[in-house]
C-alpha cells in the first residue's frame, strides 16, 4: 500500500473524491496542506482575497453545477472569516466541504496563537463537523464529509485539521474508501407509496390547484419531472426565490415568484387555492406572511427530503418525506396507472381567473413602474439585461432591492442559473459567487446583479478575477443608498433615513475597476441603456464593472402587507402593496 | 406536557454539545439531562426531559434525529415506562429533629448514607414527584444542600432501545 503524509493524503483523497478545485487562503496552521497542494497537480486552487469569498465561491460553484464545493482556510481568523459563508450555505442547503487548519493538537485549549474552536463556533450552522485526531483517519473522514454534504438534505460540513495531522515525515497507509455507511444517518431514498397515491388523488380532485416549488427541486435535480407533472396536469406553478428556474420561467403555466415581493397572480392563486402541492419548499416566513391567515381554504401536500421541514410552520395534510426526484417520478407513474384526469372544467375556470389576475397585475405583462421618468428605472435595467443575454446568463446577486428586481424581471428558463443568498440574505455574496460560477463554466455568460452597498462588501475579489481570468460582468444598480433599508424606512419609519445614505462618499467605481485592470462603464441615460449593455457583453474576455445610475426613489413592489399594518387588510397572501399609493 | 426522550448517540466528542446546542439554538427547554456510556462502548445514552406542545415535541424529535451523531431515540412518555431520579440531600438533624428526619426517610424509603452530630445525608431514589414530596415533608428550613441526578428512564415490558 502507498505511504503518504497526512497533508499528501488529504490532497490525494480530495482528488480521488473528484474535487476539481479548492477556493482558499493560506496561513500558519494550513501550511503543510498548502505545501501538499504545491506538490500535486490534480486539484487546482483559487487564491481569493478574503476567506468569506472562498466560501461564497465554493458555494456558488456548487449551486451552478450540482457538485460539492470545497474551500480551505487557516485557523483562527481564517476560520472565523469563513463563518458567514458557511451560514449562507447552511440556510440554503448547499453541499460544501470546508477544511480548516487548526493549531497543533497538543496546543488545543491553550489559547494558542490563532486558535479558535472551529467545531464549536460553526456547530449551529453546519450539517456535521469533524476534528481530525489521527492522520490515518483523513481519507475516511474526507469520504464521510463529502457523502454527508451532498446526500439527504445537503449542507456544509467542516473538517478541522490540527497542524500536526498534516506534517510531513510521518507516513501512513493511503486507502480511499469506495463506499461509506453511517449507522446513525439514513436519509430517505423513496417516498411512501401510499402517501404518494393519496397526494395524487387529492391533486386530481382539486378545482383550484397550485404547485409551490422551492430550492429543493433544484438541489434535488428534479426540474424535469416537476415540469412534466405540472404540464401533464395543466396546473399553475409558482417558485420561491430559491426555486426560480426549477420550472421554466417563460412558460405560460408559470406565475412567477411568490411571497414577500412575489407576483400578485402567484400570491392570489396561493390564497385562493384548494390544493397546494408544496415541493422542496419550506413555508418560509417570507413566503407565507402571517401563518394564521395563510391560504385558508387549502389542503396541503408537502414533499421534502427533510422530515423536520414538514409541518414546521404550516401543518401539512399529506406529508411525504423523500427525495423530490424519486417522489415526482413515482407520481408520474401513478398518474398513468390511475387513469383519472383533472376536472378540466374547474381547471379552465381557475385558469381564466388566474389569467384575469395576470392581465390586471402582471408586471411582465406590462410595466407597472413609471415608464415616462427621466431616470433609469432599475426594473428596466433587468429587462434589458434579459434581452441582451437572451435570458441565458448565469445571474448571481447580492441582497437588497436589486436582488428582488432581478428575481422579478429575469425569468429563469433553467435551473441553477439564478444564484442568490435567499435564506441568510448575505450582502457580499454576489461577486465571489460569480467567480465560483465562472470558474465552473468557463465559456458561460455570468453577470452579478448588485448594489453599490453590497458590492463593497467583497469588492477586493476584483483582484481574484484578474488572477484567474474570470470575465464576469458586474451590473451595479447604483441608487446611492442602502435601498432596501431606505424603502423600509420610507414605509415604516416616517421616511427617516437613518444611516442608509453615504453622503457623497461612494468611490468612483469606474476608476476602481480600472485600478484592478478591468473595464468600467457608466450608464446614466435611459437612451443608452441597451446599447451600452450590448457593448459590455460583447467584451467576452474582460471583467466589466457597469455602474448604472438608477432612480434613487424606486421601491420594490408588489409587497405583502405584514399582519400588523394598521392601514387596512393585512397578513394574508392576498394583501399586497402594488405601488406607493395602491394596494390590493 | 412533560416528555422523557431517550437518545442513543455515537460516543464521540462533540455529540453532547450538538444535542444541547440544538435545544438552545431553537429555543426548546431542557428540564433535566443525564448522560453516560452504555454497555456498548461506542454509544452513549442521554435522557432528556423537556416540556412543550405536541407540535414542539415533534419538532424536537425530528431535529434530534437529524443530528448525524444521533443513532436512535424514543419518546418514553409515549408508552408505559419507568422513570427514576436520584437525590442526595443534606438535612439539619439536631435535637428532636433527628428522630423526625429519620422517620421521614423511612416513610419515603430513603437511606441515610452519611451522619455527623448535626447533619444527615440522605439518599432517595424514585419518581421526581416523590423527591419533591420528600422535600415538602422535611421542610425547607432544615435542608442544607440538595443535588439531583435528573431523570433517567426505561420502557416497561419487552420494548428495548438498542441498535
Ligand atoms: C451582511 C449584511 N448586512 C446587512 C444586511 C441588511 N441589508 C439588507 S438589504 C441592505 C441594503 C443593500 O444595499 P445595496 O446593496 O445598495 O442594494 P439596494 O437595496 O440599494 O439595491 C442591507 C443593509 C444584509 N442583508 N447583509
Ligand atoms: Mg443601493
Amino acid at each position: 500500500m502507498e505511504q503518504l503524509s497526512g497533508g499528501d493524503m488529504l490532497l490525494r483523497a480530495l482528488a480521488d473524491e473528484g474535487v476539481e478545485c479548492i477556493f482558499g487562503y493560506p496561513g500558519g496552521a494550513a501550511l503543510h496542506i498548502y505545501d501538499a497542494i504545491f506538490r500535486q497537480d490534480r486539484v487546482h486552487h483559487v487564491l481569493v482575497r478574503h476567506e468569506q469569498a472562498a466560501t461564497h465561491a465554493a458555494d456558488a460553484y456548487s449551486r451552478s453545477t450540482g457538485l460539492t464545493g470545497t474551500c480551505l482556510v487557516t485557523s483562527g481568523p481564517g476560520a472565523t472569516n469563513a463563518i458567514t459563508g458557511i451560514a449562507t450555505a447552511y440556510m440554503d442547503s448547499i453541499p460544501m466541504v470546508v477544511i480548516s487548519g487548526q493549531v497543533a493538537s497538543d496546543r488545543i485549549g491553550e489559547d494558542a496563537f490563532q486558535e479558535t474552536d472551529m467545531v464549536g463556533v460553526s456547530r449551529p450552522i453546519v450539517k456535521h463537523s469533524y476534528l481530525v485526531k489521527d492522520p490515518a483517519q483523513i481519507p475516511a473522514i474526507i469520504k464521510k464529509a463529502y457523502y454527508l454534504a451532498a446526500s439527504g438534505r445537503p449542507g456544509p460540513v467542516v473538517v478541522d485539521i490540527p497542524k500536526d495531522m498534516t506534517a510531513q515525515g510521518k507516513l501512513f497507509d493511503y486507502h480511499y474508501p469506495e463506499t461509506v455507511r453511517l449507522r446513525s444517518y439514513n436519509p430517505a431514498t423513496r417516498g411512501h407509496a401510499g402517501q404518494i397515491k393519496k397526494a395524487m388523488q387529492l391533486m386530481l380532485a382539486a378545482k383550484r390547484p397550485i404547485i409551490y416549488a422551492g430550492g429543493g427541486v433544484i438541489q434535488g435535480n428534479a426540474s424535469a419531472p416537476l415540469t412534466a407533472l405540472a404540464q401533464k396536469l395543466n396546473v399553475p406553478v409558482t417558485n420561491t426565490l430559491m426555486g426560480l428556474g426549477a420550472y421554466p420561467g417563460d412558460d405560460k403555466q408559470f406565475l412567477g415568484m411568490l411571497g414577500m415581493h412575489g407576483m400578485v397572480e402567484a400570491n392570489f392563486a396561493m390564497h385562493n387555492a384548494d390544493v397546494i402541492f408544496a415541493i422542496g419548499a419550506r413555508f418560509d416566513d417570507r413566503v407565507t406572511n402571517a401563518t394564521e391567515k395563510f391560504c385558508p381554504g387549502a389542503k396541503i401536500v408537502h414533499v421534502d427530503i427533510d422530515p423536520a421541514s414538514i409541518s414546521k410552520t404550516v401543518q401539512a395534510d399529506v406529508p411525504i418525506v423523500g427525495p423530490v426526484d424519486s417522489v415526482l417520478n413515482d407520481m408520474l407513474q401513478i398518474l398513468d396507472e390511475l387513469k383519472q384526469t383533472m376536472d378540466t372544467e374547474a381547471l379552465s375556470v381557475w385558469w381564466a381567473q388566474i389569467n384575469e389576475w395576470r392581465e390586471k397585475h402582471g408586471i411582465l405583462v406590462k410595466p407597472r413602474y413609471d415608464t415616462t421618468s427621466e431616470a433609469i428605472k432599475p426594473q428596466e435595467v433587468i429587462s434589458a439585461l434579459y434581452e441582451v443575454t437572451n435570458g441565458e446568463a448565469y445571474i448571481t446577486s447580492d441582497v437588497g432591492q436589486h436582488q428582488m428586481f432581478a428575481a422579478q424581471y429575469y425569468p429563469f428558463k433553467y435551473p441553477r442559473r439564478w444564484i442568490n443568498s435567499g435564506g441568510l440574505g448575505t450582502m457580499g455574496f454576489g461577486l465571489p459567487a460569480a467567480m465560483g460560477v465562472q470558474y465552473a463554466h468557463r465559456d458561460a455568460v455570468v453577470a452579478c446583479v448588485t448594489g453599490e452597498g453590497s458590492i463593497q462588501m467583497c469588492i477586493q475579489e476584483l483582484s481574484t478575477c484578474t488572477q484567474y481570468h474570470l470575465p464576469i460582468k458586474i451590473i451595479c444598480l447604483n441608487n446611492q443608498a442602502l435601498g432596501m433599508v431606505k424603502q423600509w424606512q420610507d414605509m415604516n419609519y416616517g421616511g427617516r433615513h437613518s444611516e442608509s445614505l453615504y453622503e457623497e462618499s461612494l468611490p468612483d467605481f469606474i476608476k476602481l475597476a480600472e485600478a484592478y485592470g478591468h473595464v468600467g462603464v457608466r450608464i446614466s441615460q435611459r437612451a443608452e441603456l441597451k446599447d451600452k449593455l450590448t457593448e459590455v457583453f460583447a467584451m467576452k474576455d474582460r471583467v466589466v464593472f457597469v455602474d448604472i445610475q438608477v432612480d434613487t426613489k424606486e421601491h420594490v413592489y408588489p409587497m405583502l402587507i405584514p399582519h400588523n399594518d394598521p392601514s387596512g387588510a393585512n397578513g394574508s397572501m392576498r394583501d399586497m402593496f402594488l405601488s406607493k399609493t395602491e394596494r390590493t | 406536557m412533560k416528555r422523557i426522550i431517550s437518545v442513543l448517540v455515537e460516543n464521540e466528542p462533540g455529540a453532547l454539545s450538538r444535542v444541547v446546542g440544538l435545544f438552545s439554538q431553537r429555543g426548546y427547554n431542557i428540564e433535566t439531562l443525564t448522560v453516560a456510556p452504555t454497555e456498548d462502548s461506542t454509544l452513549s445514552r442521554l435522557t432528556i426531559t423537556t416540556v412543550g406542545s405536541d407540535h414542539v415535541i415533534e419538532q424536537i424529535t425530528k431535529h434530534l434525529n437529524k443530528i448525524v451523531d444521533v443513532v436512535k431515540l424514543v419518546d418514553l412518555t409515549e408508552g408505559a415506562h419507568i422513570e427514576r431520579e436520584l437525590m442526595l440531600i443534606k438535612v439539619r438533624a439536631t435535637g428532636s429533629q433527628r428522630a423526625e428526619v429519620k422517620r421521614c426517610v423511612d416513610i419515603f424509603r430513603g437511606q441515610i448514607v452519611d451522619v455527623t452530630a448535626s447533619v444527615y445525608t440522605v439518599q432517595l431514589v424514585g419518581h421526581s414527584d416523590k423527591l419533591d414530596a420528600f422535600f415538602q415533608a422535611v421542610g425547607e428550613a432544615s435542608i442544607l444542600e440538595v443535588v439531583r441526578s435528573g431523570v433517567t428512564g426505561i420502557a416497561r415490558g419487552e420494548k428495548v432501545l438498542s441498535l
